[in-house]
């Protein structure tokens, strides 16, 4: 009942915030609000017995990726997003259609928390039945992932150190120039 | 935003906490909810709380690019080296198992090692991206290392 509550109220501050972000044209305000969007979701996280993925998106959805954003408004001139009055037909379409197919989508979906839904089928028996024993780790979660599906995280912290090299080599300036062509590398 | 006393205050008696909080995360993951990931965004979002109050030059001197660059390479050879390791004792890639002779054992530390290279790249890389990205809104030239 608690639970019920609590959802409906992030529910509906989820939705106030969504539309709100979609009226205000000031970019720093719509950077504050999707941090607290972020901070909502880690609500809902919590409510959904998941505390993993509310560290996460509260640390960085809500922390890091607000101020990666406040710190490239101020890299920019731009204060407020450009809008047009002309009504637009094709975002529209796109739009409408591709929530009409999530919508759709809906409907082979499992509930939420059914055990007998295929996903909990496969290999998640195991995992709960012999996960403490085999790898001596009380938290299935991180015995899955570090463990089961060490391979795929792995790749994620791959896939993060090549993002930051990414970032690096596009947005950083060279340390210290090169003896050849010190003019100006800007 | 170095004059504010109130933020200074407030920050300094919150980054300690946030990086036990971060340090608690990483090595209790195996415990409680939680992990490498976790614990490296946690971590880094304390230095970037500190770097907002006393300036990026402060933060730099705190920790310079260079070693965040190396412990990011550090996180990712710790976690392929702990697979390797096990490739080299005879088992799979990534098989804790055959880490040392008992297998549960061999789980526990390769899940611990592993963890701790995952929260090494991620909270460099997390800093190392927001160093650069507070770095293009200064003037160029004068490098302070």
């Amino acid at each position: 009942m608690i639970d019920l509550i609590i959802d409906m109220v992030l529910l509906v501050f989820l939705i106030a915030m969504a539309i709100t972000i979609l009226r205000i044209s000031g970019m720093l305000a719509m950077a504050m609000l999707f941090g607290l969007y972020s901070l909502l979701m880690a609500g809902l996280f919590m409510v959904m017995d998941a505390p993993d993925v509310a560290f996460t998106e509260a640390a960085v959805g809500s922390g890091i990726s607000t101020v990666l954003m406040l710190v490239t408004l101020s890299l920019t001139r731009s204060r407020y997003e450009k809008t047009t009055s002309k009504f637009q037909w094709r975002p529209l379409i796109i739009v409408a259609s591709t929530g009409a197919a999530l919508i759709y989508g809906i409907h082979d979906m499992a509930l939420f928390g059914d055990p007998q839904a295929v996903v909990h089928q496969h290999v998640a028996n195991h995992y709960i039945a012999h996960a403490q024993e085999e790898t001596g780790v009380p938290n299935l979660v991180t015995a899955v992932l570090a463990s089961y599906r060490g391979f795929d995280t792995l790749g994620e912290v791959v896939v993060i150190f090549t993002a930051g090299i990414g970032v690096m080599l596009l947005l950083g300036r060279p340390r210290r120039n090169t003896p050849k062509n010190d003019e100006d590398m800007t | 935003m170095k004059d504010n006393i109130i933020l200074r205050i407030i920050a300094k008696l919150l980054i300690p906490l946030i990086i036990l909080f971060a340090l608690y995360v990483q090595f209790h993951g195996d415990y409680s909810p939680g992990g490498g990931f976790q614990a490296g965004v946690i971590f880094s979002a304390a230095f970037i709380l500190y770097t907002l109050v006393f300036g990026v030059d402060t933060a730099e001197r705190v920790i310079p690019e260079r070693f965040l660059r190396v412990i990011a390479s550090l996180g990712v050879l710790v976690y392929a080296g702990t697979g390797l390791d096990a490739l080299i004792m005879g088992g799979e890639f990534l098989n804790y198992s055959k880490l040392v002779t008992d297998s549960v054992t061999g789980q526990h530390i390769g899940i611990i090692l592993v963890e701790l290279g995952v929260g090494m790249t991620v909270s460099s890389v997390m800093l190392l991206i927001f160093f650069t990205f507070a770095n293009r809104g200064r003037p160029q030239g004068n490098d302070h290392d």
